[in-house]
């Protein structure tokens, strides 16, 4: 969480409730810590921000547009509404379309009950896709020997290629090809395993929120992810604090 | 309930039906368990894999539709059954997103499919069903894609209890006459959920 420093200081309402937020902090983050919940996907705390998947994206009053509320730092007086008829819509469209671009069979998946694009269709009442279904021939990258990627199961949030790049180091990942053909590649299009810079740490794994990413071996339904590990290293790295946290299966 | 060709006692008319999937929700319709016995005092089972009618009956209140569309006589099925019901229910996985009954379409037609399974299978001799079982469609698809659809029930089986969630609401609004969306919205967003 970007949060200035000394005490906060600009007034702002969130869906009516009113909040002092920090210099630099995003409306998400002020909604966060006043507890109010923005549906999310490609956000992470403890990595940068990339606003791709534009599911948290809330009304400010006298804004004729929407606003990222991940990338929209809060001003003085912002009156911000999180959640309408209108924005619920929006978002459940957007998960329909991430339904639809993918192979999203959750029965047969290793992350059924473990995955944030399943809780997310049951957050904004999906119930069935409006749109056709596309089917992709998606490759799946099971060289490595720890970790397994299946693309057809992505929603390119980015996450992995973020965490590897930002708190790993390492940079394995990149999004390859354009449009409808993007996808995770390791080392420029390389198969996972052949790759040098892979230090097999296991954190893109971990923060994947759906199961394109997954450990060796897990059955279906039987993935966990941890994605609140991140927050949890960057905090010991730029703090030097590490503090109490239930820890992920 | 039924006041045109059926059988008029007052009761409702549910049916079932089982197109392309594996007849999990309708194990998972039996786990009713008691409520069944309740069921059975409100509502006639007057088609399904659980009856033993040939021909989709006319007049229906209820109809949950397992499975995608994935061959002719699914088809078949679907357009008789929307013909002949007042509401419709998209009925687990496989009729609501086509889940791994769909799995084929990944192969193109279903021809390579068919060769993988049946040619290439080291057990089966080599042949290809031709003679009493139907034609495959190109693709399988969920039932909304055929059908206008007037509840849907996710999940891979949808538990009994959500099953039966749903069968009351939908019960309760024809009694009432009530229109179903109104009836099914509150089911929401605990109820809805894939997988």
């Amino acid at each position: 969480m970007s949060r200035g420093n000394g005490r906060p200081s600009i007034p702002v309402t969130i869906d009516g409730q009113e909040a002092m937020a920090y210099e630099g902090e995003t409306i998400l983050d002020v909604a966060t810590r006043i507890g109010v919940r923005i549906p999310r996907l490609c956000y992470l705390e403890g990595l940068s921000v990339w606003g791709g998947c534009r599911l948290c994206l809330v009304e400010v009053e006298d804004d004729p547009r929407y606003r990222l509320s991940c990338a929209t730092p809060v001003v003085a007086e912002m009156a911000v509404t999180t959640t309408n008829w209108e924005l619920h819509n929006h978002r459940r469209r957007i998960v329909e379309m991430l339904f639809a671009e993918g192979n999203h069979i959750c029965a047969v998946c290793v992350s059924n009950g473990d995955c944030e694009l399943q809780d997310l269709a049951a957050e904004t009442d999906v119930d069935h896709i409006h749109y056709d279904l596309q089917h992709p021939d998606a490759s799946v990258d099971a060289s490595h020997p720890k970790y397994v990627l299946d693309r057809e199961r992505c929603v390119l949030c980015t996450r992995c290629v973020r965490v590897c790049n930002e708190i790993e180091g390492a940079h394995v990942w990149d999004v390859g090809g354009r449009g409808s053909d993007s996808m995770i590649v390791a080392e420029l299009s390389k198969p996972w395993g052949e790759s040098p810079s892979c230090t097999w740490c296991g954190k893109c794994v971990l923060v994947c929120p759906t199961g394109a990413l997954a450990f060796k071996g897990r059955a279906v339904g039987e993935m966990r992810h941890d994605p609140a590990v991140i927050d949890f290293l960057k905090t010991a790295r730029d703090e030097g604090k590490w503090y109490e946290r239930q820890e992920a299966r | 309930m039924s006041n045109g060709n059926g059988a008029g006692n007052g009761k409702l008319r549910i049916a079932t039906a089982w197109l392309g999937g594996c007849s999990g929700c309708h194990m998972s319709f039996l786990d009713l368990d008691e409520f069944l016995v309740d069921l059975a005092g409100m509502a006639d089972l007057v088609f399904g894999p659980l009856t033993d009618t040939k021909a989709f009956p006319p007049d229906v209140d209820i109809t949950l539709v397992e499975g995608a569309v994935t061959n002719e006589d699914n088809r078949e099925l679907a357009f008789a059954l929307r013909e002949n019901t007042r509401v419709v229910v998209s009925f687990g996985d496989c009729a609501v997103t086509g889940n791994v009954t769909a799995l084929r379409n990944l192969l193109g037609e279903p021809e390579p499919m068919l060769q993988r399974v049946y040619v290439e299978h080291p057990d089966l001799d080599g042949q290809l069903p031709s003679e009493v079982v139907p034609a495959l469609l190109p693709m399988a698809e969920p039932l909304h894609e055929l059908i206008p659809i007037d509840a849907y029930m996710p999940g891979c089986p949808p538990s009994a209890e959500r099953i039966k969630t749903t069968i009351t609401a939908l019960a309760q609004a024809l009694i009432d006459g009530e229109p179903v969306p109104k009836a099914t919205e509150w089911l929401f967003p605990d109820e809805a959920r894939f997988g």
